[in-house]
């Protein structure tokens, strides 16, 4: 079976804060209808490998391609019409819309996104809160959950989702491990930030662990168990 | 006649209609500042400027080109909004990074130089306008059926009347579209996480250029309207913009619609005030400042940074 499509291709990539200099030539792939997480300890550099992918962290040196285009130099605005949506750690749940006006927010890319019966679906506390007027009135699940599903709704075929489970109670996790699942069977790409590990191994294909702004080891799924060790090494505190 | 405070009702109610009409000018600036704060993070001190620029583009497009008052409330919006993009393009964008002090100075420099440009072109002394024949003079309105007195009569300028309805209609419109479409909930949130708005398509630099153009073209727009009340002079927008600068601070930042109630409702104190103790008129809204500041920093309707 031929292998699927490469989606993200980053190679030798640095990126910079100002002065700081914080990714080390992070080079990695991530094929179409992966689950990829990016594990490592915190400071390792595994948000800003997703913000600079995203073109939010501008400073970037290397090639990063989606779809085999060239991004690096494109701001965020331009990537995210490549089909590529963010989940920031922090939610960014607007206060300032309603639960519907959050997930109506982000602009239809392309065509084949998810309707509004999936989503709710896929995450049916949010059908019940729709009205909220303040969008973050919501528990720190909900919010989750509706900022995933917003981006779900624009046509985005690869996923960005930066520590979705942190802070959460463990019922809310496995909810949100089940609708990853379900979306990779819908055939998204997901790239996953996680400090949880035990959570990431249960869904990720592979593993890239960063340390120092580099990328030090790929452990694919069939080999979770026998790096078991390495693993412990590299993430343990 | 009835009096009131030893004053004429049909005085009394003048007044009223004057204040409501001052508060009209109050709440259409303080919405566009309040809106170009909240976008971008800038204090545009240039607003009285630009309301200036607009009351003599009226000027020039009626003396230059024979296009009347419609023409003007039209097409001067759309010309002093073209400047602000351009202002924002060339300057504004450079300083986003930086604090608002640096937004503040590079506006106040342009008032500067523009006010400088229209006393050397116009002189310093002040330009009549004529207002369309539709809103001059005054309306007679009978005040019997609040004092019973068959004496009591008001005449209410037209053109004062108006203004005041002119500037509520375009508030509303404003608060609707930002409050209740899907263009403003994109403002909405690009005021709060411009970075991630962005990170979901949109253009936002794009935006915030658009949003500045437009906050300013409602100080053009507010401009004309002034034109048909008052001489057009360069100086119009500075001593204008203090008090509306008063107006946004008592207001608080965070609310469009916190904006236009507070422009409305200081206009009317300001009346009251004047009825009541004149010697106070000037300094009533800066005394109410000082109070608001004191017991709310971010203002009567501002959100707590």
């Amino acid at each position: 079976m031929p292998e699927p499509a490469i989606l993200i291709d980053v190679n030798d990539l640095s990126a910079f804060y100002g002065e700081s200099h914080v990714l080390h030539g992070v080079s990695l792939t991530i094929r179409a209808g992966e689950v990829v997480t990016l594990l490592g300890r915190n400071g390792a550099g595994k948000t800003t490998t997703l913000k600079s992918i995203m073109g939010i962290v501008r400073q970037r040196q290397g090639s990063i391609k989606i779809n085999g285009l060239e991004t690096v130099g494109l701001p965020s605005n331009r990537i995210a019409r490549l089909g590529v949506a963010f989940c920031p750690e922090e939610r960014g749940i607007f206060s300032s819309l309603s639960v519907e006006e959050n997930l109506l927010l982000p602009p239809i890319i392309q065509p084949g996104g998810l309707g509004l019966d999936d989503l709710f679906t896929l995450f049916p506390n949010i059908r019940e809160r729709l009205s909220t007027r303040q969008g973050t009135r919501l528990s720190g699940g909900e919010q989750q959950m509706l900022a995933i599903a917003r981006v779900l709704r624009t046509g985005a075929r690869i996923l960005m989702l930066d520590e979705p489970t942190e802070g959460l109670a463990p019922v809310i996790v496995e909810q949100i491990g089940e609708a990853i699942l379900a979306l990779k069977a819908r055939g998204f790409t997901i790239v996953l930030v996680e400090q949880n590990f035990h959570f990431a191994s249960g869904l990720a294909d592979r593993n890239y662990v960063m340390e120092d702004g580099v990328i030090v080891e790929m452990v694919a799924r069939e080999e979770v168990r026998e790096k078991a060790g390495l693993l412990q090494e590299y993430l343990g505190v | 006649m009835t009096t009131i405070f030893d004053m004429p009702i049909a005085i009394l109610g003048l007044q009223i209609l004057i204040g409501l009409q001052n508060g009209a000018f109050y709440a259409l600036l303080s919405l566009g500042l309040a809106v170009i704060f909240g976008m971008m993070n800038v204090i545009n001190f240039a607003h009285g400027a630009q309301y200036m620029l607009g009351a003599f583009l009226a000027y020039i497009l009626l003396s230059w080109l024979g296009l009347g008052y419609w023409w003007a409330l039209l097409l001067v919006p759309l010309l002093v909004g073209i400047f602000g993009l351009a202002v924002e393009r060339l300057f504004l964008r450079h300083l986003y990074h930086l604090d608002h002090l640096y937004g503040l100075l590079l506006t106040f420099g342009l008032v500067l130089i523009v006010e400088g440009v229209m006393v050397d072109m116009f002189g310093a002394s002040g330009l009549p306008y004529s207002k369309p024949d539709l809103l001059q003079g005054a309306e007679r309105i009978p005040l019997s059926w609040v004092t019973g007195n068959e004496r009591d009569i008001m005449m209410m300028p037209v053109y004062r009347l108006w203004v005041i309805a002119a500037s509520i209609v375009v508030c509303l419109i404003v608060w609707f579209a930002i409050e209740k479409t899907r263009l403003g909930s994109y403002l909405r949130a690009a005021t709060e996480n411009p970075t991630l708005v962005r990170a979901f398509g949109i253009n936002v630099p794009i935006m915030v250029m658009l949003t500045y153009g437009f906050g300013v073209a409602l100080a053009g727009f507010a401009g004309v309207l002034a034109a048909g009340l008052q001489a057009v002079t360069p100086h119009m927008g500075s001593s204008l913009i203090i008090v509306v600068f008063a107006v946004v601070v008592i207001g608080g930042m965070g609310s469009i619609m916190g904006s236009i109630l507070t422009g409305f409702v200081l206009g009317l104190i300001e009346a009251v005030v004047k009825i009541a103790y004149p010697e106070a008129t000037n300094i009533v809204i800066f005394v109410i400042m000082i109070c608001v500041l004191l017991v709310r920093p971010a203002g009567l309707f501002g959100r707590e940074a």
